[in-house]
């Protein structure tokens, strides 16, 4: 089988950050019409490696190579995006490099303007822009304002964008990290009608079971060194889990069956505005009793947010009931709920879930700083605090020098676990998590899930909120599907099917919808 | 009437049903006050017109800049100082052409200030603003000389035939030159903000710079030139205060007008349009209390016939800013990977 041309070629690029190495010597081969995944844990090198690429970073040592359309390899090099640009290289960011406010048209041409004479020339960039979308199967309105649009299509006026600027080689940067499964799925169709075209695709994830259902080559990077490359054919999810890491990962969360008690969290007809005055949640009524986890999947953005916020508290509702231990919650109130026993890992953890500037010692204490042995009168009780940190640091094996090390200084998995350690090392009936393994490696997975389930089995009830499928269904014991506001199905985890989740989280459910929808809100 | 106003959503008419109702109330309103009166009614007119003037090349300073990205509260300085030096150009060089041009000049050089600090030290740019109002209320205070006289200021020019036309003549074609400059660079400014490269450029790198920097977009040197040729308007109207208003200079005679700029700005939802159309109802307000005072038909203190403007600026901001947007990267220094 005579092997397509060389489109892209890496040779032995070395770039050093201040005492970190980011990249080690990487090479790394790009073919014509070939989906290259380029997989590796958060820190690996693998964004270091696409900036260098796109001209963001310039490399310390090695060279970049690109094919010409009759094959032959030449050196280039890349000083800033316009070189990358005119070289045919499109890079489709994780956060969507898009004007919110512009149209799909504006945002395409933005840079690479058509005009006629002093003006921009929108008829024609609209004619060009719908030529592509139909010679690419890009299916997109070029009027349509960008922030009304569905991630998805979004994603998609990104990649227009690079093929208006006749892209041949497209990276595109944790892709799904934020679509629907059948929004992954379109994409895939996309990614495949690119490949014919000729188009070369370096696709970077960390996700195992995308590589192995699109990828025709997989590099895998482990602390800026390429460890090892291959194909779909020749690996297994095990392996490439392992290779990303550098020892044996459990994927599998290994968990017995769930012994349900008593009713810990009890939520009746729940409404809650959300921004702008739109109601979120609609109605929602759930059961969580001790020693089960509840998972909550969905799309980000159906009221998952806001549901988390009013049960801890951070948003007021407007309608409805929660009981916590039988006793009628306050709305409004995160201390009183916390002091009823709620641990809350929350969504954002820059944002609500760690005060950045602030060292390890003061964030572990951050809802208990008010009590003895933390306060004594009006005054902090500096060793006390300093000590709890100390053994919550060991306990939950937090990677930092010392507890007076901001936070901010951490890596996202170890911020996590410090948030971690401070909600569970309280006497805690109800867990709420919130996307809790939003943006952490492999390594760090393992341990937050192994940790919930624990809490688990300690008699703990669980509340897992969760836009990643994998993880509902690896972790959850029933599984409830959130969509425009209100639980369109609950079901038991055991007999939950990947596909149907799916369709319920896309709206298009077959499950009658069982919240009485309510006459006048 | 319910029957009239159901319009098709697409429909212009929908879009602009607003300033269809309001237009026409408006111009019931000026006829039914030019019948009754011709000649108060064109001169507060006319007045409101040209007290819009430096309200708004102020706000077009403001809105030219926040469009880039940064915030610029030192509109009243570069107003002040840019009044400064070009009366003290008129008085040495005795050329009013030239005095425009250096109160122009003293603007954009404030302007590249506001830029360097802003977007090259990365200050804080409300701190930046409040440096430039307090140097030019320091340098003007300093250097101030009393008594000093000019032979002339900047006269009305006749716009041949379409001057003669009742109460629209008066009002917008016999004005002073920077009056007209002012309504010219209102439609300028639109072409170019929302029909150009350059425009389309401006907003990009306001509403999400680094999505800009990666098509290639200079940031740094989109948001210089902004605030630069920002600064240059502005000095515009510092030299109408002096050349072509009061003829002479008179310390702080700026007197809020670049605040109010802002509030007109901001009401104006960061369009030219809509900056004019609130800088004229500033206007009309300033003008409307002059005539109140002069007539003095009412048994009001004066004081509070004076306050009219500014407490029309507060009902404005307090009852319609909450609903703007401003852009979305404003007063946030961008930092390249």
């Amino acid at each position: 089988m005579s092997m397509p041309p060389v489109a892209l070629e890496v040779r032995n690029i070395t770039k050093r950050f201040p005492g970190v190495i980011a990249n080690d010597g990487i090479n790394f081969t790009l073919r014509r019409g070939e989906i290259h995944a380029l997989l590796g844990e958060n820190g690996a090198g693998k964004s270091t490696l696409m900036n260098i690429i796109y001209g963001l970073y310039s490399p310390d040592e090695g060279e970049i190579l690109i094919g010409g359309p009759d094959g032959e390899l030449k050196p280039v090099e890349i000083r800033d995006p316009h070189d990358a640009i005119r070289l045919g290289i499109g890079m489709v960011h994780q956060h969507f490099m898009l004007v919110p406010v512009f149209t799909v048209a504006e945002n395409i041409i933005l840079g690479d303007e058509v005009t006629r004479g002093p003006s921009l020339d929108m008829a024609t960039a609209r004619k060009k822009i719908k030529q592509l979308a139909h010679e690419y199967g890009l299916d997109v309105d070029p009027d349509a304002l960008v922030e009304e649009l569905p991630v998805g299509v979004q994603q998609r006026v990104e990649i227009i964008k690079a093929l208006y600027r006749n892209a041949r080689i497209l990276v595109l940067d944790e892709p799904t990290a934020v679509l629907t499964p059948q929004e992954v799925e379109d994409l895939f169709k996309v990614i495949e009608n690119l490949t014919e075209r000729g188009v070369s695709i370096i696709f970077i994830t960390h996700k195992l079971k995308e590589v192995l259902a699109i990828a025709d080559q997989i590099t895998v990077m482990r602390r800026g060194r390429v460890v090892g490359t291959t194909t779909p054919a020749e690996t297994s999810e095990q392996e490439l889990a392992s290779m990303m890491v550098g020892r044996e990962v459990i994927l599998q969360v290994e968990k017995g069956p769930a012994k349900p008690g008593e009713v810990v969290l009890d939520v009746k007809d729940l409404y809650v505005a959300g921004e702008r005055g739109i109601e979120a949640v609609r109605g929602v009524s759930f059961q969580i009793r001790a020693g089960e986890i509840l998972g909550i999947a969905g799309v980000q953005g159906n009221g998952q947010t806001e549901l988390v916020e009013a049960l801890t508290g951070l948003r007021p509702f407007v309608k409805g009931e929660v009981r916590l231990n039988n006793q009628l919650v306050p709305p409004d109130d995160p201390r009183a709920l916390f002091e009823l026993g709620l641990s809350h890992i929350p969504e954002d953890r820059h944002k609500y879930g760690l005060v950045l500037p602030f060292p390890i010692a003061d964030n572990e204490v951050l809802n208990t700083y008010y009590k003895p042995p933390f306060s004594q009168g009006i005054q902090r009780q500096g060793n006390a605090i300093l000590e709890h940190a100390r053994r919550l640091i060991k306990l939950f094996d937090v990677r930092a020098p010392s507890p007076l090390v901001p936070a901010a200084n951490l890596s996202g998995g170890n911020q996590q676990k410090v948030i971690v350690a401070r909600e569970l090392s309280r006497d805690v009936r109800l867990l709420i998590a919130n996307q809790p393994t939003r943006g952490l490696d492999v390594g760090s997975i393992e341990y937050i899930h192994r940790k919930m389930v624990e809490m688990r089995d300690q008699g703990i009830a669980v509340l897992l909120v969760s836009a990643e499928l994998d993880e509902i269904l690896a972790l959850a014991d029933r599984i409830a599907v959130m969509y425009h506001g209100q639980i369109v199905a609950v079901m038991d985890a055991r007999d939950a099917d990947r596909e149907e989740l799916g369709l319920l989280m896309a709206g298009s459910g077959t499950v009658e919808v069982p919240v009485s929808t309510p006459q006048a809100v | 009437m319910q029957g009239i106003l159901q319009l098709e959503k697409t429909s212009v008419l929908y879009r602009y049903r607003n300033l269809f109702i309001y237009g026409t109330l408006l111009i019931v309103a000026v006829l039914a006050s030019y019948i009754s009166n011709p000649v108060i009614t064109t001169a507060v007119l006319a007045s409101a017109v040209r007290q819009a003037t430096p309200i708004v090349l102020g706000a077009l300073c403001g809105m030219i800049c926040e469009r880039s990205g940064v915030i610029n509260i030192g509109i009243e300085g570069q107003m002040l100082l840019s009044a400064f030096t070009g009366f003290l150009a008129n008085v040495y060089l005795d050329n009013l052409f030239l005095a425009v041009l250096v109160a122009v000049l003293t603007g954009a050089l404030l302007g590249l200030l506001l830029a360097f600090m802003s977007v090259t030290l990365k200050i804080d740019q409300i701190i930046g603003g409040t440096v430039i109002n307090i140097l030019a209320l320091g340098l003007t205070g300093y250097f101030y000389i009393s008594g000093l006289t000019t032979s002339g200021k900047l006269q009305p020019i006749r716009l041949g035939p379409l001057a003669d036309i009742p109460l629209i003549g008066p009002i917008f074609f016999s004005n002073p030159p920077i009056t007209y400059a002012a309504i010219i660079l209102v439609f300028l400014s639109h072409y170019v903000l929302f029909h150009t490269r350059w425009g389309l450029r401006t907003r990009a790198v306001g509403e999400h710079p680094r999505a800009a920097d990666t098509v290639g977009i200079d940031v740094y040197k989109i948001r210089y030139a902004n605030v630069i040729i920002a600064g240059a308007v502005v000095g515009l109207a510092g030299a109408f205060l002096t050349l072509e208003s009061v003829g002479s200079f008179e310390r702080a005679m700026t007197n809020g007008r670049g605040f109010v700029a802002l509030a007109v700005m901001i009401f104006g939802q960061w369009t030219p349009f809509g900056a004019w159309g609130a800088a004229l109802l500033f206007g009309f307000a300033m003008a409307l209390q002059t005539q109140l005072q002069f007539t003095g038909q009412f048994n009001i203190p004066h004081q509070f016939i004076g306050m009219l403007p500014y407490v029309l600026t507060i009902i404005v901001l307090a009852g319609f800013v909450g609903r703007s947007r401003p852009p979305a990267a404003e007063g946030v220094p961008y930092e390249k990977e």
